[in-house]
C-alpha cells in the first residue's frame, strides 16, 4: 500500500472514531441535561401549584372534612413527633452500632457481616419495613400507633447512621486514638468524650441525612401511625402525618383537600432540601477545616 | 549539644550472632530496662532478642534505617500497641524494676508513669485548656484553683504558656503545628510522669520548630527519663546522652551518644552514621 | 526503696482504678456490640416476620400463589403474579433508561465537563434522589399523566404500535396511567442513584491510565469505552443493581401512576400494578385474615427480591473497594 494510500484510510478511520467521539459526547452531555431537566420540572411543579395553595391556615388549622377550609397543623405536629421520636430510638442505637464497627470490629468478621446486612437494610424497601412494624407491634397491640410509626422510621435512620458514624470515626486519625489512650485514659472515655467530639460534623450530618429521609417517608406510616384527623399529641394512639395526609388529599377528587396536599408537598419539600443542603455544608466546611 | 560521659556508665556491646542469648546494653542507673523482648506482628518478628537500659533523667536515642523497629521498640514500653489486635511482646519490660509486659500491672498506673508524644501533633478536639486538663481529670479530683496551677505548669513546662495565656479557653487545633506538638508534650507532662517517650516528635514540623522542641527536650530531662525516636542523625547527636542503633530488628549497638558518633564499634553503625545506607 | 503506706495506698487506688476503667470497658464494648448485632437482629426479623406473617397464604395457596393472577377480594383468591410482572415489568423500563442516562452523567461529570461546573451539577443531581418519592408521586399524577395520555400515547398508538413483535407493547388506552409510566417516573427517580455510584467509581480510575490513552490518540468516548468502563465494570454493575433495588421497592412513586388494576397485559399502556403498591393501596382495607396475609406474602416476596438484587450489588461494590485496598 502506498503511504498515500494509507494515509487516506488512516483519515477515514480518525473521521469515523471523531464522528462517533462527537455522538458520544453529545449523548453524555443531553443525559445530564435530562437528569437536571426533570429535577427542574419536578421542583417547578413542586413550588408553583404550592405557593398558590400556601395560607396562613396552613399552620393554625386542622385537617379539614371534604368540602370544608382547614389546614394541615395536625399533620405538622404529628410528622414532628413521629419523626423526632424515630430519631430518639434509631439514632442512639445507630451510634453506638457505628461505634462498634469502627472502634472494635474495623476487620472482623462479624465487623464485615454487620457493615454488609446493614447496607443492605438501608435500601430495604420502606413499605416491608412498616410491613415488619405492622406484624410485630400493631397487630399485637390491637390498633395503629404514632409510636408503631416512629419504630418503623428508626429502622430507616438505623443503618443510615451506622454507615455514617462508621465512617465518620474511622476518618479520625489513629494517633488520636493513641494519644488518649497513653494517657491511661480508657478506651471507652477515650470514645465517647474524644473520638465523638472528633467526628461530631459528620455524625451530626448522618442523623440530618435520616432526619431528611424520615420525614417525606409514606409507605411505612400508612399502617403504623395511619391518620388521624384531629390534633393528638398521644403516641399510642394515629396519628396524622404530612405525607400520609398528603397521599389521602391528593388521591381525593374534593379541590381543597388537593390544594391542601400540594401546599404540604412544597414544607416538605423545602424542608428536605435545606436538610440536604446544611449536612452538604456541614461536610464541605469541616472537610476544608480538616486539611 | 553533646553532653559529658558520664564515668560510671559501661558501655557494652552487643551484636548477638542469630540465635544466640544476647548480653544486655547496660547502663549504671536504668528507668527502665528491656530484657530479651521479642515483638510480632502476627507472624512476622519485628523485634529480636532486644535487651537495653533507659537511664534515668537521661535521653536516650533510638536510631535506624525505617522499618528497624526503633519505634515499635518504643511503642512497648507503655504497651501502646497493645490496643491493636494480633501484636505480641515476648520477655520482659522493667520500670523500676516491675515487669509492664505482666498483664497484672495496672495499665493506667504505666500510662500516667510513661507518657507519650507522638510524630503527628494530635491535639483533641478542645480547648488549650481542656487539651492539658483532660487527662488529669481522669487521675484526680481537683479544685479549679489546683488545677488552673497544673495547666499552668504543665505548659510552662511545654514552653507553651507565654504563648497561649491569653488564648487558653481558645481551640487547640488553632495552634500551628509546632505550638501543637508542645502542647502533646505538655498534656503527657501534666500526668507527672517519670519517662516521656517521644516518637519522631518534630518529622512534621519545620526546622525553627524542631529547634525548640529539641531546646524543651535539654530542659525536660532535668525531671523526666525521655527516650526518643528520630531518623534524623543530626537530631540524636544534639539531644540524647545515650543511643541504640537498630538494624532489622536487633540492636547493633548501644553507648553514650559521643561514642557512638565519634567512635563506633560496628561497621554497620558507621555506615548507617555516615550515611552510607539507611 | 521501702513501700511506705503512702506509696502501697497508691498502688491499692491504681489497681481499684485499673479494674474500674477496664469493667467500664467491657461494658462499652458489649453495648456497643449489643448495638451492631442489633442490625442483624432487625433484618433477619424483617425476613422471619413477613414469612410468618404471610404462612396463611403460602399455606393456603401453595405454589399457586406465585403462578396466579386471580386477585379476588370477595372470593378470597389470591395470586400474586400480576403484581410480581408489573414490579419486574416497571423495574426493567426504568433500568433500560436510567443505565445509560446515568452513563452518560458520569461520563460528563467525570470527563467532559468543565471543572467549575462539575461539582454543582453533581449536587443538583444528588438532590433529586433527595426529594421524597411521594413528590415524584404527585408530580408523576397530575402533570406527567395527563402528557402521557394526550401526546405520548396516542403517538405510540400511531407509530410504534403498529410495528411487528413490539408494537403489542405499545398499543393501549390513552389513559397515561400505566406501567410505561411507571416505569419513567421510577427512572428519572434511580438516575441520581446509579449515576452518583458511577461517577464515584470513575474518579477511582488512575489518571496515568487515561493519560497513556489519550496520549495514543484515543477520544474521549473511546477512553470511556475502552478504558474507563472495564476497568470500573463491576462497580459499576454493582450501581446498577443498587438503582434495580430501589425501583423494585419504590412505593409511593408508582402507587400514584400506575393505576392499581390486578390484570396481566402485554400492553405497557395498560394500568397494571407491583407489589409495593398493592399492599400500599390495600392494606388498610384488607377485612379478611387472608388478605392481610397474601399482602404479608407480598412484602415477604418483595424483600427476598431486593435483598438478593442489593447483595449482588454489596458484592460487585465490594470487590471495586478491595481492587482500590481500602
Amino acid at each position: 500500500m502506498s503511504d498515500v494510500a494509507r494515509q487516506a484510510v488512516a483519515d477515514r478511520l480518525y473521521f469515523r472514531r471523531r464522528i462517533v467521539n462527537g455522538v458520544g459526547l453529545v449523548f453524555a452531555t443531553l443525559s445530564t441535561g435530562f437528569g437536571l431537566f426533570w429535577l427542574a420540572w419536578i421542583l417547578w411543579t413542586t413550588f408553583y401549584t404550592g405557593i398558590s395553595a400556601l395560607n396562613g391556615k396552613l399552620f393554625t388549622m386542622m385537617t379539614p372534612p371534604p368540602g370544608d377550609e382547614g389546614g394541615l397543623l395536625n399533620a405538622f405536629a404529628g410528622s414532628a413527633m413521629i419523626c423526632l421520636l424515630a430519631i430518639l430510638i434509631g439514632a442512639p442505637i445507630g451510634i453506638a452500632a457505628g461505634t462498634y464497627l469502627a472502634e472494635y470490629a474495623k476487620k472482623s468478621r462479624l465487623g464485615e457481616a454487620i457493615r454488609f446486612f446493614n447496607d443492605i437494610l438501608l435500601s430495604a424497601p420502606s413499605i416491608v419495613l412498616g410491613m415488619f412494624v405492622y406484624t410485630v407491634v400493631v397487630k399485637q397491640v390491637g390498633h395503629y400507633s404514632a409510636f408503631s410509626g416512629s419504630l418503623a422510621l428508626a429502622l430507616i435512620v438505623l443503618p443510615v447512621v451506622v454507615r455514617t458514624t462508621d465512617e465518620m470515626l474511622k476518618l479520625v486519625p489513629g494517633a488520636m486514638r493513641e494519644a488518649g489512650l497513653s494517657l491511661g485514659v480508657p478506651q471507652w472515655k477515650v470514645t465517647v468524650q474524644i473520638l465523638y467530639r472528633a467526628a461530631l460534623p459528620g455524625i451530626v450530618t448522618g442523623v440530618l441525612l435520616a432526619l431528611a429521609r424520615i420525614s417525606g417517608e409514606t409507605a411505612p406510616l400508612l399502617f403504623t401511625a395511619f391518620d388521624n384527623q384531629f390534633w393528638s399529641t398521644n403516641v399510642a394512639q394515629p396519628m396524622a402525618s404530612v405525607p400520609v395526609v398528603i397521599y389521602k388529599f391528593a388521591m381525593s377528587a374534593d379541590a381543597g383537600w388537593k390544594s391542601l396536599a400540594w401546599a404540604g408537598a412544597l414544607i416538605v419539600t423545602l424542608f428536605v432540601l435545606a436538610l440536604s443542603l446544611i449536612s452538604r455544608a456541614i461536610l464541605l466546611r469541616n472537610k476544608v477545616s480538616n486539611d | 549539644m553533646i553532653n559529658p560521659i558520664d564515668p560510671v556508665v559501661t558501655t557494652t556491646l552487643i551484636t548477638p550472632p542469630p540465635g544466640a542469648d544476647a548480653k544486655a546494653a547496660t547502663t549504671a542507673a536504668p528507668k527502665m530496662s528491656a530484657r530479651g523482648l521479642d515483638f510480632y506482628y502476627d507472624k512476622f518478628h519485628a523485634l529480636k532478642n532486644v535487651s537495653l537500659d533507659i537511664a534515668e533523667r537521661k535521653v536516650t536515642a533510638l536510631i535506624g534505617p525505617s522499618g528497624c523497629g526503633k519505634s515499635t521498640l518504643l511503642r512497648i514500653f507503655n504497651r501502646i500497641y497493645s490496643i491493636y489486635p494480633k501484636l505480641e511482646a515476648k520477655g520482659q519490660v522493667l520500670l523500676d524494676g516491675d515487669n509492664i509486659l505482666d498483664p497484672k500491672y495496672p495499665l493506667n498506673r504505666l500510662r500516667s508513669k510513661v507518657g507519650m508524644v507522638f510524630q503527628k501533633p494530635v491535639p483533641f478536639p478542645m480547648s488549650i485548656y481542656d487539651n492539658v486538663a483532660y487527662a488529669i481529670r481522669h487521675y484526680e479530683k481537683l479544685s479549679k484553683a489546683d488545677m488552673d496551677a497544673r495547666v499552668e505548669e504543665a505548659l510552662r513546662q511545654g514552653a507553651l504558656w507565654d504563648e497561649v495565656k491569653s488564648k487558653l479557653n481558645g481551640s487547640a487545633l488553632g495552634l500551628s503545628g509546632g505550638q501543637q506538638q508542645r502542647l502533646c508534650i505538655a498534656r503527657a507532662v501534666a500526668l507527672k510522669p517519670e519517662v516521656i517517650l517521644l516518637d519522631e516528635p518534630t518529622s512534621a514540623l519545620d526546622p525553627i520548630a524542631t529547634g525548640k522542641i529539641e531546646q524543651l527536650v535539654e530542659e525536660l530531662k532535668e525531671r523526666y527519663t525521655i527516650a526518643i525516636v528520630t531518623h534524623n542523625m543530626q537530631q540524636a547527636s544534639r539531644v540524647s546522652d545515650y543511643t541504640a542503633f537498630m538494624y532489622l530488628g536487633e540492636l547493633i549497638e548501644f553507648g553514650d551518644t559521643t561514642t557512638i558518633f565519634e567512635n563506633p564499634t560496628k561497621k554497620m553503625t558507621e555506615d548507617y552514621i555516615t550515611g552510607r545506607y539507611g | 526503696m521501702a513501700a511506705s503506706a503512702e506509696s502501697l495506698a497508691i498502688a491499692q487506688s491504681d489497681e481499684q482504678r485499673a479494674r474500674r476503667d477496664g469493667r467500664k470497658d467491657r461494658l462499652f464494648r458489649r453495648t456497643v456490640a449489643g448495638a451492631g448485632v442489633f442490625v442483624l437482629v432487625m433484618l433477619a426479623g424483617v425476613a422471619l416476620t413477613t414469612l410468618w406473617g404471610g404462612r396463611e397464604a403460602f399455606a393456603t395457596f401453595g405454589f399457586k400463589f406465585l403462578v396466579s393472577s386471580e386477585w379476588d377480594t370477595i372470593g378470597k383468591q389470591f395470586g400474586a403474579l400480576a403484581p410480581v410482572y408489573g414490579t419486574l415489568v416497571t423495574a426493567a423500563i426504568a433500568m433500560i433508561i436510567a443505565v445509560p442516562v446515568s452513563f452518560g452523567i458520569a461520563l460528563y461529570l467525570t470527563e467532559i465537563a468543565p471543572t467549575w461546573l462539575r461539582t454543582p451539577v453533581a449536587s443538583a443531581i444528588e438532590l433529586l434522589a433527595g426529594i421524597p418519592s411521594i413528590i415524584y408521586g404527585m408530580w408523576g399524577l397530575f402533570v406527567f399523566v395527563p402528557i402521557m395520555g394526550k401526546y405520548v400515547i396516542p403517538w405510540l398508538n400511531d407509530h410504534i404500535g403498529e410495528w411487528p413483535l413490539i408494537g403489542p407493547l405499545f398499543k393501549g388506552p390513552p389513559l397515561g396511567l400505566g406501567m410505561l409510566t411507571a416505569g419513567i417516573v421510577l427512572a428519572i427517580m434511580v438516575i441520581p442513584f446509579i449515576s452518583s455510584v458511577m461517577r464515584e467509581v470513575f474518579l477511582t480510575v488512575p489518571t496515568r491510565l487515561k493519560e497513556s490513552a489519550y496520549a495514543l490518540g484515543s477520544t474521549t468516548w473511546e477512553v470511556a469505552w475502552d478504558i474507563v468502563l472495564p476497568y470500573t465494570r463491576t462497580a459499576v454493575i454493582g450501581g446498577i443493581f443498587l438503582g434495580l433495588g430501589r425501583a423494585l421497592g419504590e412505593t409511593m412513586a408508582v402507587t400514584f401512576v400506575l393505576g392499581n388494576v390486578h390484570r396481566l397485559s402485554l400492553s405497557l399502556l395498560e394500568p397494571g400494578n407491583s407489589i409495593a403498591a398493592t399492599i400500599a393501596n390495600e392494606f388498610a382495607e384488607a377485612d379478611s385474615e387472608i388478605f392481610r396475609s397474601s399482602l404479608i406474602a407480598l412484602a415477604f416476596l418483595l424483600f427476598v427480591v431486593t435483598f438478593i438484587v442489593l447483595a449482588i450489588a454489596k458484592l460487585m461494590l465490594r470487590q471495586m473497594e478491595r481492587k482500590e485496598g481500602k
